[in-house]
């Protein structure tokens, strides 16, 4: 079990992650989510032991203080694999297998197993400059579980690709980390692939960890306004939870998860559909997205102190900017804050 | 405020592992270099300005108009030289980076030859152009010596320059030398300012070339010192003149450092092949002036060859089989002995220089990535001071070494070894330049991620950085190579009448009169330039594709 406890790093005078504390049970993948310069990528080389950092990192209790980063036995895979390049695809998996003394023979049963793994069987031979960018990066994670690392670091390990392929790649992961039983923890700015891929979420903002449990929690009820707006949160209003039902200047919805008593609500754009019935108000702006439309609707008429919300609509609505269009509550895109 | 302070204060105590020995580590690196230039370098020459100081006489040689004289004959010669190696160079830059020919492949293998070439051997070849001599052969001299410098620096950075940054100054309106003017010169001007830098401490501190063309009459700081500290045993005098070289040396450095700090982060690594293509238009007028120029620099090395063959019943192969004697006594051993004696000298001084020059290298790159601003300061103080020795008089150092390698157990002065250690003071800085930038552009991530899959720190350097730097370290090798064997200065003054190398050997015929003295000389110097011309072609065969970053 890894026991991340009141981590600090400091550059240049400016500390990058602040009093930081997480844990990772083994097996369990922690998705470290955070904007772009939240120090999320600093943490986690701090953890592999590329940062000098005050605090303690733990494995299983023991302090790893004294231990460099070649003893820790923590893999870790760059955003952009960072294969070697003066090595093929088995001469790069091979590499850490190769630093723990294993025999030529046993080496090369392991790289073949780890090709089937990440689904790349027969590529040994192959130069690392001819992969393409998914490619190159299932070798890059196939490298780092070689050597069966006790923990497994993913720097951003699906921002480098096209969207279509971050998709799928993200799910194949899920498989991989789920087979190899890997305790992983993930870093990256994208709520998708920290959805798709994690246990457990802590968000980093700021160098600081607002928050971290598990991601359906952490999704459901944000601790602040600011984690719930990196959540996807684009409106908040005060709301009211009783009997399991929350009510608000929106209507009513089924949040059976919500404690009772005066809340704020979060609403993302899909908390917000354009239905036969609702709240009244007018399009202002319409964007068309792969499988729905967004639409901003002023709804400062009929909800005093709010002026515009975002929402949703399906294809076939065809609204435009201008029309009146009424705005129903859905539960699944709702939070509540705090 | 405080708060920050007590984190960072806790951060040194507690030394989370990696930090603490890696910085241990740059220190240990550094030792070596850093020894090697304090006893084989800073305390001799140090000794000999202390030695000039003490006499007193210092200050009354700075007060003389003969001094200042001489010093701005010294900068006056080297700005000609180097104004005259960058005009020449640019094109061939532009041919070497831009213009896919067949023949650019063997212009760039040439170029080396003359860069390479003993100094006696280009003195000898201009003074067989124009016997006359005249400050006007010293200057195509020292720029012949350096156009290799500037055409590399530049065509190396040119070639890995985006060129679509041009297109879009074209499709913006820009004519195409309005483009290159305002897009590309900019964008080259770190490379085109460190070279400068470069070859005016070559040119300002030239030596065998302005001693050979020069004669009695022109004479540059450099071969006054050599003058007063070996002829007239004037040490104060020396002493003055070599402080006033040295401060000259240390603001080149300073420029050219500067220059090349910005250049050394700013080129990443590209393939070159997208921008080369065949010259177009006006291209080919700059193509043709390339092409000029190279016929320039082979203009010298034509001539020395034919003297080489020249007897007075015409063509033959007198001064090539005079190489087996020893020049009517001129000489204490054959021409082929000093060959010899000249590339196990060479031989043994790369070896030395690798050690040294690859370690430094390694330092500097260590210090440059860490955190401390400390660090980056002593890596940096550093870088420039293993460039000092190409700016230092040969003369100072080499005279330096007589006087206080006594101190040092085991007989150092008249060990064989002297030789090669001079020597390697030389070529120590040209390897650190030609592997520094390669070690540089390897992404420190893939140091991480070999550390991360098990690597212990000196596993890491020979499975990552030693296969990466692999080629440019045996091009910096070979190049070493040919420069120690070219090496004149520091030589000419330490080696032992009983052994000296071919440079020296020639120098000596050169000085003696008879036809067939002058003509084994050029005989000797047409073998250097064989040689020469070999290790250059292997060298450039050895260079990786992406390893002509570096200078030179």
């Amino acid at each position: 079990m890894l026991t991340v406890d009141r981590v600090t790093v400091t550059y240049d005078r400016t500390p990058a992650v602040r009093d930081a504390s997480l844990e990772i049970a083994d097996g369990e993948v922690l998705a470290l989510l955070g904007p772009s310069g939240s120090g999320k990528s600093t943490l986690l080389r701090a953890i592999a032991g590329l940062e000098s950092a005050t605090g303690a990192v733990r494995w299983d209790g023991d302090d790893l203080a004294g231990v460099p980063v070649h003893r820790r036995g923590f893999g870790l895979v760059f955003q952009d694999g960072q294969l070697f390049p003066h090595r093929d695809v088995a001469g790069n998996i091979a590499f850490g297998p190769r630093m723990q003394g294993m025999p030529a023979g046993d080496r090369d049963r392991r790289v073949a197993e780890l090709l089937e793994l990440v689904g790349l069987a027969g590529y040994e031979r192959r130069p690392v400059t001819e992969l393409s960018g998914g490619e190159a990066q299932r070798v890059a994670l196939a490298r780092a579980l070689a050597p069966r690392p006790r923990l497994l670091l993913l720097d951003e390990p699906l921002s480098g690709l096209d969207a279509e392929l971050r998709e799928s790649l993200a799910l194949d992961l899920v498989g991989v980390l789920r087979r190899a039983k890997a305790t992983t923890l993930l870093v990256t700015h994208d709520q998708e692939e920290a959805f798709t891929l994690a246990d457990r979420l802590a968000v980093l903002d700021d160098g600081r960890i607002r928050q971290s449990g598990d991601v359906i929690d952490v999704w459901r009820a944000p601790v602040d306004e600011r984690v719930a707006r990196f959540l996807g949160v684009t409106a908040v209003l005060p709301g009211e939870v009783t009997d399991g039902r929350v009510s608000c200047a929106f209507g009513s919805a089924e949040v059976p998860w919500a404690r009772v008593g005066t809340v704020t609500v979060g609403l993302r754009p899909h908390a917000l559909r354009v239905a036969s019935t609702g709240v009244p108000g007018e399009v202002v702006a319409r964007a068309r997205r792969r499988d729905h439309t967004r639409v901003t609707v002023d709804v400062s008429e009929s909800v005093p102190g709010m002026s515009t919300v975002d929402a949703v609509a399906t294809m076939a609505d065809a609204v435009q900017p201008g029309d009146e269009v009424r705005l129903a509550l859905d539960p699944g895109g709702m939070a509540i804050v705090g | 405020m405080a708060r920050a302070v007590r984190g960072l204060s806790t951060s040194g105590q507690r030394a989370r592992g990696a930090g603490r020995v890696r910085g241990l580590g740059v220190v240990a690196l550094a030792a070596v270099p850093t020894a090697f230039l304090g006893v084989l370098f800073a305390w001799p020459v140090v000794a000999i300005l202390r030695l000039g100081v003490t006499d007193g006489g210092v200050a009354a040689a700075l007060a003389q108009a003969q001094t200042w004289d001489l010093a701005a004959f010294t900068l006056g010669q080297a700005a000609a030289s180097t104004a005259v190696a960058v005009l020449a160079g640019m094109p061939v830059a532009f041919l070497l980076a831009r213009v896919r020919l067949r023949a650019a492949g063997w212009v760039r293998t040439f170029l080396l030859v003359p860069f390479v070439l003993p100094t006696v051997v280009v003195g000898l070849a201009f003074k067989a152009l124009w016997p006359g001599g005249g400050v006007a052969t010293i200057v195509l001299a020292n720029a012949f010596f350096n156009v290799a410098v500037v055409a590399r620096t530049v065509g190396g950075l040119w070639a890995h320059l985006d060129r679509r940054a041009e297109d879009a100054a074209r499709s913006l309106g820009a004519s195409p030398w309005h483009a290159f003017r305002t897009v590309t010169l900019p964008a080259l001007a770190p490379a085109l300012a460190s070279s400068a830098a470069v070859v005016f401490l070559f040119c300002s501190t030239s030596f065998g070339v302005v001693l050979i063309l020069g004669g009695g009459r022109y004479r540059t700081l450099e071969t006054e010192i050599y003058l007063r500290t070996v002829e007239l045993l004037d040490l104060p005098g020396a002493a003055a003149l070599s402080l006033v070289q040295l401060a000259a040396v240390v603001g080149a450095l300073v420029v050219g450092g500067v220059a090349r700090r910005r250049r050394e982060r700013a080129a990443p690594l590209r393939a070159p092949v997208t921008t080369a293509r065949r010259p177009a238009g006006r291209e080919r007028w700059v193509v043709g002036a390339a092409f000029t120029v190279v016929a320039g620099l082979l203009a010298p090395i034509v001539a020395l060859v034919l003297r080489s063959l020249s007897t007075r019943d015409g063509w033959g192969l007198d001064g090539y089989r005079a190489l087996a004697g020893s020049g009517d006594g001129a000489l204490s051993v054959t021409g082929w002995e000093a060959a010899l004696n000249s590339l196990q000298t060479a031989f043994d001084a790369t070896m030395l220089a690798m050690i040294v020059g690859v370690l430094a290298a390694v330092a500097l790159v260590a210090a440059g990535r860490a955190r401390g601003r400390g660090a980056r300061l002593a890596g940096e103080t550093l870088d420039a001071a293993l460039m000092l020795p190409l700016g230092v008089s040969a003369v100072t150092v080499g005279f330096g070494y007589l006087v206080t390698l006594d101190a040092l157990p085991g007989d150092l002065r008249t060990s064989p070894l002297l030789v090669p250690l001079a020597q390697a003071l030389v070529v120590v800085p040209l390897v650190i330049r030609m592997v520094l930038p390669v070690l540089r552009s390897v992404d420190d991530r893939l140091r991480q991620a070999a550390a991360t899959l098990g690597a212990a720190p000196v596993r890491v350097w020979w499975t990552v950085d030693l296969p990466l730097a692999a080629r440019s370290l045996a091009a910096a090798a070979a190049f070493g190579y040919v420069v120690a064997i070219g090496e004149f200065g520091a030589t000419s003054f330490l080696a032992r009448p009983a052994a000296p190398t071919l440079p020296v050997a020639i120098n000596e015929l050169i000085s003696r009169p008879g036809e067939l003295n002058t003509q084994t000389a050029y005989a000797a110097c047409t073998l250097l330039m064989l040689v020469t011309a070999g290790v250059a072609a292997v060298i450039d065969r050895l260079r990786a594709p992406h390893a002509d970053v570096g200078e030179f």
